[in-house]
């Protein structure tokens, strides 16, 4: 259906309301393959308003990886516009628009966690006063304080990923992008994480986007949720989820919360993603 | 005790072996100059005899441990190092020359292994070139590379250093372009989100990313730039070096002193190896990596 065309580069939207820090219209993406293109992205429509807590869920290969790459200009769209903070992607990511959290902690293993911490800092030419203030902040925000002059082995997967939410977070960036983090982890240390992301998320007002592939996951930390279906990947349905403020894991066993969860699954059906 | 249970006795029990050993051949290989000796005189010789003097001759096919560790200890200690028959004196020589050629030919290795890494044009043209230039048996013609360098009056430590760094730059290139682009996608990534500069990337992350392949390669480098350097040495007329030294006992039968020059240069490898090994386990040390 997309038809493979030369790939302008996506056009910033001027006239985009500020309001919304991203902002895709008609947005694909085309991977030219050994066995041809494979449409990752398809026809994406999508706002997000400041402050959100936006979840991408969907089953592998419906392209949530790749949009939230896209919105941090890791990948180039082949078509369509997205602005982000009214900017195009690139100037978004130039003006350190974003922190990114890998599915991976991704720290460098031959710094100290206050070290991995500092980097960005470092890169962005922070001074050094600053940047000891700010690793200690930043720790602090994730409780890992007391644990800056631990090398990442000596930490729990858990506590590493937590390390790289303080770093994502060090250079105080308006966007926390999310591709899969707690992935990797069990569910109890996930739940764990859970409940602290989301406490992180009310007192830092930061915008969220978050891909997992948990329903329960997205139901409990989003106030949106944006299934996503594959081949072609594409949006299937955006679910507004607002659970209030102070919400705990115990949430999870109230009707309002099933009802949500009920939805997406119904969604994620509707979409093809239980097929074979 | 650890270090002795997991050092000392194995290393202790290989060393035992090639002691024993060597023992058996000098006996076997000297054995039949003594026999001839008798033959000569009309005696015969007990076996107790023969086996005790196969290891005390002068000009021995194989000379036994102990007569090479005799002539060390004299050319090392009895003999003023200023001395031209002292082993440290040409062993200063061979290691001066090692050194510098090492020292070069490491830097002329990292920095290609930069541009290669960085510059795909770079990668395509000099990539064969580096792999080619090994592919010239420089130990067989450095003897003539020397000559023609003595020629034009480059003379002394050049010429035998640029054989190091001919032979010691290739391992650094080989290794160092793997290890710089050894950082996962992730990794490499990461900085692309910081909107981080090249040299930002090539410092705060290829490079120290890199360390564990220098190292390796910088223990192979050094060695071959001692091959290198002992190898320069003999053509220059035999003047100074453990090369020097090699030739001359060959040109006058003088096995031991050749044999005590050839464990010199194996002592002084095995000391530069552990020197980088040693350097390595200090700076993973301080790059957090664990024990």
């Amino acid at each position: 259906m997309t038809v493979v065309a030369l790939r302008p580069k996506a056009q910033s939207m001027p006239n985009a309301t500020p309001k919304n820090v991203i902002d895709v219209k008609d947005l694909s993406l085309v991977f030219q393959t050994n066995d041809g293109p494979v449409n990752a992205l398809s026809n994406i429509n999508l706002a997000v308003d400041g402050g959100e807590f936006v979840s991408f869920i969907g089953p592998s290969g419906c392209g949530k990886t790749t949009l939230l790459r896209v919105i941090a200009d890791l990948e180039q769209p082949t078509s369509g516009a997205i602005s982000v903070n009214g900017m195009t992607p690139s100037e978004a990511r130039q003006k350190r628009a974003y922190g990114y959290v890998f599915q991976a902690a991704a720290l460098y293993p031959w710094r100290t966690i206050g070290g991995n911490i500092s980097l960005p800092l470092e890169v962005m030419g922070v001074p050094k006063a600053e940047r000891a203030s700010r690793i200690a902040k930043n720790l602090e925000l994730v409780n890992l304080a007391g644990f800056e002059k631990k090398f990442p082995w000596q930490l729990s997967g858990g506590m590493q990923q937590r390390a790289s939410i303080a770093r994502a977070l060090s250079f105080d960036p308006d966007m926390l992008l999310m591709d899969e983090p707690f992935g990797a982890l069990d569910e109890i240390v996930r739940d764990h994480l859970n409940e602290q992301l989301l406490k992180l998320w009310a007192k830092t007002q930061k915008t969220v986007i978050f891909v997992t592939h948990s329903i329960p996951e997205a139901v409990f930390l989003s106030t949106k949720i944006v299934v996503m279906s594959p081949r072609p990947g594409r949006i299937h349905e955006i679910i507004d989820c607002n659970l209030g403020t102070e919400r705990t894991l115990d949430i999870r066993e109230t009707p309002e919360f099933l009802e949500i969860a009920h939805r997406v699954r119904e969604g994620l059906r509707h979409g093809h993603s239980y097929d074979e | 005790m650890n270090f002795i249970r997991n050092s000392v006795i194995p290393v202790g029990t290989v060393l035992l072996a090639i002691l024993a050993l060597w023992y058996a051949f000098a006996i076997v290989l000297n054995a039949p100059f003594e026999r001839d000796q008798a033959a000569r005189a009309n005696t015969t010789i007990s076996t107790g005899q023969l086996i005790a003097n196969t290891m005390a001759q002068e000009r021995p096919v194989l000379p036994a441990p102990h007569q090479v560790a005799e002539e060390i200890r004299k050319t090392v200690f009895d003999i003023s190092p200023t001395s031209k028959r002292s082993l440290v004196y040409h062993g200063g020589v061979t290691l001066s020359s090692t050194l510098l050629g090492f020292g070069f030919g490491t830097l002329l290795g990292i920095l290609l292994a930069i541009a290669i890494v960085h510059s795909r044009t770079l990668d395509k043209s000099l990539m064969p070139w580096i792999i080619t230039s090994q592919t010239v048996p420089i130990l067989a013609i450095a003897p003539m590379i020397i000559v023609v360098l003595n020629a034009v009056n480059i003379t002394g430590l050049l010429p035998k250093a640029m054989i190091s760094t001919y032979l010691s730059f290739f391992p650094v290139a080989v290794g160092m372009v793997k290890g710089l682009r050894s950082p996962e996608i992730m990794h490499l990534d990461l900085m692309r989100t910081y909107n981080a500069s090249k040299a930002q990337v090539f410092w705060k992350l290829r490079w120290p990313a890199s360390m564990p392949y220098l190292f390796t390669s910088m223990k192979i480098a050094v060695a071959i730039s001692l091959v290198g350097a002992i190898v320069g040495e003999l053509p220059t007329g035999a003047v100074a070096g453990i090369g020097a030294r090699l030739l001359a006992g060959s040109y006058y039968g003088q096995t031991v002193q050749i044999w005590a020059a050839l464990i010199a240069a194996a002592l002084m490898a095995a000391i530069l190896v552990s020197l980088i090994g040693l350097m390595a386990t200090l700076v993973n040390r301080r790059m957090g990596v664990r024990p």
